[in-house]
């Protein structure tokens, strides 16, 4: 759905999404991560399971609410990548954590 | 201990920035947080590292977003205590009131003589057919996807809707070599806007902009759909075809991707969790905190600057900042009326001037009823809870309901983790035109604070007792 414009001279960062490796430009979001890495929908509706995606990239949406490094309901599209983060599609109701 | 400050100031976009950085100038302690890691706010997100590594991508976005860059770099220079990726989640509305935010994982308060918000604008929720479907999503979103993650759309997609943003959006996308399959626009009134075009030509630079960017679209040989009175997004899994209808025929064609615009909104969650007094903005269709010319609201210990006071754009933000921050200095006791006037005059005359052209681009590009109030039944409103717009219409006409905060109770419209912010506009307009009601009577949903996640073991480590009654009395 997205792709990295040229003339950057960020540097990568690589990190897993969905289980698979992607390198994506410094200072990028998960949320960012999850649509370079081709992940179509980021996670399913708790209530009719149908799929969602990132929709406003700013913070107002919630429907970037994805695992990341194993934490359920991290709203992607505010969290800056780090090396090796783990960012996960979140399917279904989120698994109630201590 | 709790660090004290004379002013806390939320959000650095353009009107937060000027604020701060006024308000430092004048002799106030300065406290500012905003919930991105970097100053900018939406309009100029990223725009420091831009400069740094992606040069080539600030020339594609722009001077107007590159000027962001001068005003980060004043705002980084200025005496004040800069909060990055605090997101606020709860203010007490009271002078020497408490801020509650969340930092790197840990729940920090401040105090503060006065509270002046400048949290923004959103993009106004366009409920159509299949918008939740994912490959649908805001130009505002990949306008932030662009500037923030150097990324652009792949693949077929299309720009729909209206408004000065998607028109920019196109301009830019092109200018990096990435070409829109179409624009599909929906109806501008340009007979009813004549009217309102001195404002507008008094303002300097707007219309040259404007026909600027019409001309690198239309020599960027994108298709135009001008007139768009119907769109739905079809796909099983992701949108893979959009169905749209201008001059009585219905088109459909395949994507990948649609960019959804209907024109920005105050960002209001923050100002309606202060309980702060709101009035309905006829010309712009949307709720607006009651503020005086100076920005101060209801609620003696709070001023409201920029886009969440009613839009105004960026140039208008960041007058209304420097308006607001010498108000706020005066109502402190720091400086008296006379002393800070000749600043608090150039800085007004400066924000007429912008305000002076918004009456035309509301008229415009004022949304047409089906965008706001979805005719077909079966379009989703509320994302979070799935509320439909015809249960919506059922509950009014069949149950009597009569607002949005009984819908609440009925169906959970507007519970969900968004807290409303994609559902309300849109849910009130449906009861008002259901009840043959203005909106401003039917109102809004209630907002409570925590207005941004937080997880109860947030408050546990909080050892300090919440007076939750000055937020929701
Ligand atoms: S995409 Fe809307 S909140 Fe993250």
């Amino acid at each position: 759905m997205f792709k990295p414009l040229p003339h950057s001279t960020d540097a990568s960062v690589p990190v897993v999404v969905n289980g698979a490796a992607v390198s994506v430009p410094a200072g990028s979001t998960a949320a960012a991560a999850m649509l370079l890495g081709g992940a179509g929908h980021t996670r399913s509706s708790a209530l009719s399971g149908e799929p969602r995606a990132p929709y406003c990239m700013m913070g107002a949406c919630f429907e970037c609410l994805m695992e990341i490094d194993g934490e359920a309901n991290q709203q992607g599209c505010m969290v800056i990548v780090r090396e090796g983060m783990r960012i996960d599609r979140q399917m279904g109701k989120r698994e109630v954590r201590e | 201990m709790i660090t004290a400050f004379d002013l806390a100031i939320v959000g650095t976009g353009p009107a937060g920035m000027a604020a701060a950085i006024t308000a430092s100038e004048l002799g106030l302690s300065v406290a500012v947080l905003d919930e991105q890691p970097e100053p900018g706010g939406q309009i100029y997100r990223g725009v420091e590292r831009l400069a740094i590594s992606r040069a080539k991508h600030l020339e594609w976005l722009g001077p107007d977003y590159a000027a962001g860059l001068d005003l980060a770099r004043a705002f980084r220079k200025s005496k004040i205590e800069y909060f990055d990726a605090a997101q606020v989640w709860q203010i007490e509305p009271v002078e020497n009131g408490r801020l509650f935010y969340k930092r790197n994982g840990v729940t920090g308060i401040l105090n503060a003589k006065k509270f002046l918000i400048a949290p923004g604008a959103m993009e106004r929720p366009m409920p159509v057919p299949g918008w939740t479907l994912p490959g649908v999503m805001t130009c505002g979103a990949a306008q932030t996807l662009m500037k923030a993650n150097g990324l652009a759309p792949e693949g077929k997609f299309v720009l729909a809707g209206c408004g000065p943003l998607l028109l920019l959006l196109a301009a830019q996308l092109l200018r990096a070599g990435v070409r829109p399959a179409a624009i599909l626009e929906t109806e501008v009134h340009r007979w009813a806007a004549l009217p309102r075009l001195p404002g507008f030509l008094a303002a300097p630079g707007y219309l040259g902009k404007g026909l600027a960017l019409l001309r690198e679209i239309q020599s960027g040989g994108v298709p135009y759909h001008k007139g768009v009175t119907h769109l739905a997004i079809k796909g099983d899994t992701q949108a893979r075809e959009i169905e749209f209808a201008c001059s009585g025929v219905t088109h459909s064609e395949p994507v990948d991707l649609v960019l959804l615009h209907q024109g920005v909104v105050p960002n209001g969650n923050l100002a309606w969790s202060m309980r702060l007094a709101h009035e309905w903005d006829d010309a712009q269709r949307a709720f607006r905190p009651v503020l005086d010319a100076q920005g101060r609201s209801s609620n003696p210990a709070v001023l409201v600057a920029g886009d969440a006071s009613g839009i105004i754009g960026a140039k208008g933000a960041q007058a209304m900042g420097q308006v607001v921050a010498c108000a706020a200095a005066i109502d402190i006791g720091r400086i008296s009326k006379q002393e800070v006037n000749e600043r608090a005059i150039a800085a007004h005359a400066e924000l007429a001037k912008h305000r002076g052209a918004r009456p035309f681009l509301d008229t415009l590009y004022r949304p047409a009823q089906q965008w706001i109030a979805p005719r077909d039944d079966n379009t989703l409103v509320c994302r979070c809870e799935e509320v439909r717009a015809g249960e919506i219409r059922r509950l009014v006409l069949e149950q009597q309901c009569p607002g949005p905060n009984q819908m609440k109770s009925f169906v959970r419209c507007g519970m969900g983790p968004c807290q409303g912010r994609l559902c309300g506009l849109t849910t009130v307009e449906l009861i008002a035109e259901c009840r043959g009601v203005l909106v401003q009577d039917v109102g809004y949903y209630r907002i409570r604070s925590p207005i941004k996640p937080i997880t109860v073991g947030d408050l546990a480590a909080l050892d300090v007792p919440l007076r939750s009654d000055a937020v929701n009395p």
